[in-house]
């Protein structure tokens, strides 16, 4: 399977997903660590895909979403944005919005 | 070491911006604040590609951890009036 046919499947197959560096339990860098952060405080359920496991998808997720740093975080599919996004969404409701949305 | 003025050229250079500033001073670390009216309609994600897009491959280099906020003039000086 092709890196972007991965990346596909993976965003298809989990409603919230967040390309991340580490695990939630431990981020390997703070802008990781924040997105996990909002993503808990909303009690969201959510996957996450730890990049520094896999340099394909590391460096293939930056050209799939055309954004070039890592977290990055996928709802239903769709790609929401890094991590000063995701506070500014979590901080205004709309985060809570989108994966609350079926 | 990289300064945060510097990053800010780039950006003033290749986005027109009706006001920028760039914080840092740890050489890797930077906070951006942006205003420009070519935001205005755009989301969020595309506004921030826009200054990706601007500051060309120093992010795949040398800019190890950027911050951006980014604001059309209306959302400015919004925000302006309610914090003066």
């Amino acid at each position: 399977m092709t890196t972007n046919a991965r990346i596909k499947k993976l965003i298809d197959d989990n409603k919230v997903l967040l390309f991340m560096k580490g695990n939630p339990t431990f981020p390997q860098c703070g802008f990781s660590s924040v997105a996990c952060q909002a993503l808990r405080a909303l009690d969201a359920s959510f996957e996450t895909f730890d990049v520094l496991q896999d340099p394909e998808i590391r460096e293939g997720i930056k050209v799939f979403s055309n954004w070039p740093t890592i977290p990055q975080l996928y709802i239903h599919g769709e790609f929401i944005g890094g991590a000063d996004i995701i506070r500014e969404l979590y901080e205004s409701g709309e985060l809570a919005k989108a994966i609350s949305k079926e | 070491m990289l300064q945060a003025i510097e990053i800010q050229k780039i950006i003033e250079a290749n986005l027109n911006c009706n006001f920028i500033k760039v914080n840092g001073d740890d050489g890797t670390h930077f906070e951006a604040v942006i205003v420009s009216d070519v935001f205005a309609g755009q989301s969020i994600i595309k506004q921030h590609q826009q200054v990706y897009s601007a500051l060309g491959n120093m992010m795949q280099s040398e800019i190890h951890a950027l911050s951006i906020k980014t604001y059309t003039p209306d959302e400015w000086s919004q925000k302006n009036n309610i914090k003066g």
